[in-house]
């Protein structure tokens, strides 16, 4: 099989985002910036598949600014093969990341897509399902294992109360979820390696497609913050503060 | 305008969430009828008729419903869509999966999981896992809308709308349900619950939820969660995550156990009326967003809490 790898540059999770003070959105400036962790969790399940046998190639691809290739060389120093750099500083919405997604399968034509269930940074988990729904293709969202069996994919997913398997024709998208497996570190030698891989630059003219977004931000807000309470001493005491002062029990 | 909503149902019941994305339909205003698509779920379709302020239910009965799977659900969706000015539909795990098909399918960009309505195109979301919120303006004629159901409150049931039978929309054909997993449990679920009783890696051992959290959950009438953590490691299975990667729930009482209160578990639980923690480690963040923290050892404090409960 060929397999095709969105991944998005996003906010590093481990950093606390600052909302800028005139609401207009997340302050970027000189912060950390890494591989989504869900698009992490795709290259490595495409990587598995590729040293099993299963897949024979794959190419990484990420819409977003210049600085996106050191997400794609990760990836690549992970041990995908090639990558595309489809070149936007604009802001992308799912259904417009979607249908540039879907020029690029019909160009590479590959029999999967594997991809984060959602982008840590605007959390929409809408653009796996969106890629399926204007190819034409089945969709295994919330990936926590995939098999190929007899010429289909079996995908489990993580629903509410527990998990599915549905089985799905080829070509098909999957998304992945956090327990489908646990990404490797590019090893050093990889990394040097990954930097002599192929990586081409595009624009989304080239494939004709309108980025314009669908949704106007008016504003970006701080959620109300939540004060801490009383430390109590004793469980007789916490339990009596439940029943007599919140009223809970 | 005209709402649909598309009900979160296992076939037997209709979920509560259903109820509470009804609310946020009647703050958006206008007509709203409820899509019941499933596998002889009559049941549900008259429960749904129940719901205050429901003109109408759509019930589509037929096999290829019965598993929630997106293709065919979305394509049902589409069918129908012509006479809505809006859809929306909970944002449980069928709601993220069938509803952003559906968007694409009709050139519409989905407004997903929000916490409020400000105007009927004019909504509020998190971002970054609750770590900021944005309002968000839809330029679309049509929006697809999933609803955060914790944010809002249950319609009430009082009414009494006509349940009309709807053809199903032809079946793509593209995928087919082999099995499904649930977790069998007596308690709560989570997302439902008024108490939730949640433990962390301190608890050590998913022996150590039966003995010490399960017995106190009971007396409770509580759901059990867990921190990532705890199950990373193991103790229990996925589904009692809460946390941004897990469920979001906002019960009237919360007492986390054992969890330091990383920024993933909060945006989980955060918006629950009351918030205990209980913790050894007294510099824990979680202290900082509870309103009663005690801080103990919960392998003695546990045990008391059962006691005193009687």
């Amino acid at each position: 099989m060929k397999l095709l790898v969105p991944v998005k540059r996003v906010i590093d999770y481990n950093v606390k985002v600052r909302v800028k003070s005139d609401q207009s959105g997340v302050d970027l400036a000189n912060v950390k910036m890494s591989m989504n962790p869900f698009d992490e969790i795709a290259v490595e399940e495409a990587v598995r598949m590729k040293e099993a046998g299963t897949a024979q190639e794959i190419v990484v691809v990420s819409i977003g600014p210049e600085k996106a290739q050191d997400q794609i060389r990760q990836a690549l120093a992970m041990g995908a093969d090639r990558g595309l750099l489809v070149k936007t500083e604009a802001e992308t919405e799912p259904l417009g990341v979607a249908t540039l997604l879907k020029a690029i399968v019909e160009e590479e034509k590959p029999d999967l897509v594997i991809m984060g269930k959602q982008a840590i940074d605007d959390d929409c988990n809408q653009t796996g399902q969106m890629l399926a729904a204007l190819l034409g293709w089945p969709q295994g969202t919330f990936a926590s294992k995939i098999e190929k069996k007899d010429g289909e994919i079996h995908v489990t997913r993580e629903i509410d109360g527990g998990l599915q398997t549905v089985s799905l024709k080829l070509p098909a998208v999957v998304t992945t979820d956090l327990r489908l497996n646990e990404p490797r570190y590019a090893s050093l030698p990889n990394i040097m390696k990954a930097k002599k891989k192929p990586l081409d630059v595009k624009d989304p003219s080239d494939y004709g497609v309108d980025l314009k977004p669908r949704l106007e931000v008016l504003k970006v807000t701080e959620p109300p913050k939540r004060e801490g309470g009383v430390k109590v001493e004793t469980v007789a005491e916490l339990v009596d503060k439940l029943k007599n002062e919140a009223g809970v029990l | 305008m005209a709402i649909l909503v598309v009900a979160d149902h296992h076939n037997e019941a209709l979920s509560d969430a259903t109820h509470k994305t009804v609310t946020a339909a009647q703050q958006i205003g206008g007509d709203i009828d409820i899509l019941v698509a499933g596998k002889d779920c009559r049941p549900v379709a008259e429960a749904a008729a129940k719901i205050a302020g429901v003109r109408k239910v759509l019930y589509a009965d037929d096999a290829r419903y019965e598993h929630r799977l997106a293709e065919p659900l979305a394509a049902l969706i589409v069918s129908l869509a012509d006479d809505y000015d809006a859809i929306l539909k909970a944002a449980t795990t069928t709601g993220k999966n069938v509803m952003p098909r559906a968007a694409a399918l009709l050139d519409v960009m989905q407004v997903s999981d929000i916490i409020a309505v400000e105007a009927p195109d004019t909504f509020v979301r998190p971002i970054y896992a609750g770590n900021a919120l944005q309002t968000v303006k839809s330029t679309d004629k049509k929006k697809v809308v999933t609803v955060r159901a914790t944010a809002f409150k249950a319609a009430e049931e009082n009414g009494s709308a006509s349940i009309e039978d709807v053809q199903p929309a032809d079946d793509p054909g593209l995928s087919s349900f082999v099995k499904e997993e649930l977790t069998k449990s007596e308690r709560p679920e989570l997302t439902a619950a008024k108490i939730v009783i949640s433990g962390g890696r301190a608890l050590g051992s998913y022996e150590n939820f039966e003995k010490l959290i399960f017995p106190i959950a009971d007396k409770l009438g509580a759901a059990v969660g867990a921190s990532r953590a705890a199950v990373d490691a193991g103790y229990v299975p996925n589904d009692y995550q809460v946390g941004q990667t897990g469920k979001v729930v906002a019960p009237e009482l919360y007492i986390a156990v054992g969890i330091s209160g990383a920024i993933q578990h909060l945006a989980g639980m955060k918006d629950s009326k009351v918030i205990v923690a209980i913790n050894k480690d007294e510099e824990a963040p979680i202290f900082q967003v509870a309103d009663y923290g005690l801080v103990a050892d919960l392998f003695k404090a546990l045990p008391e809490l059962n006691e005193a409960l009687g």
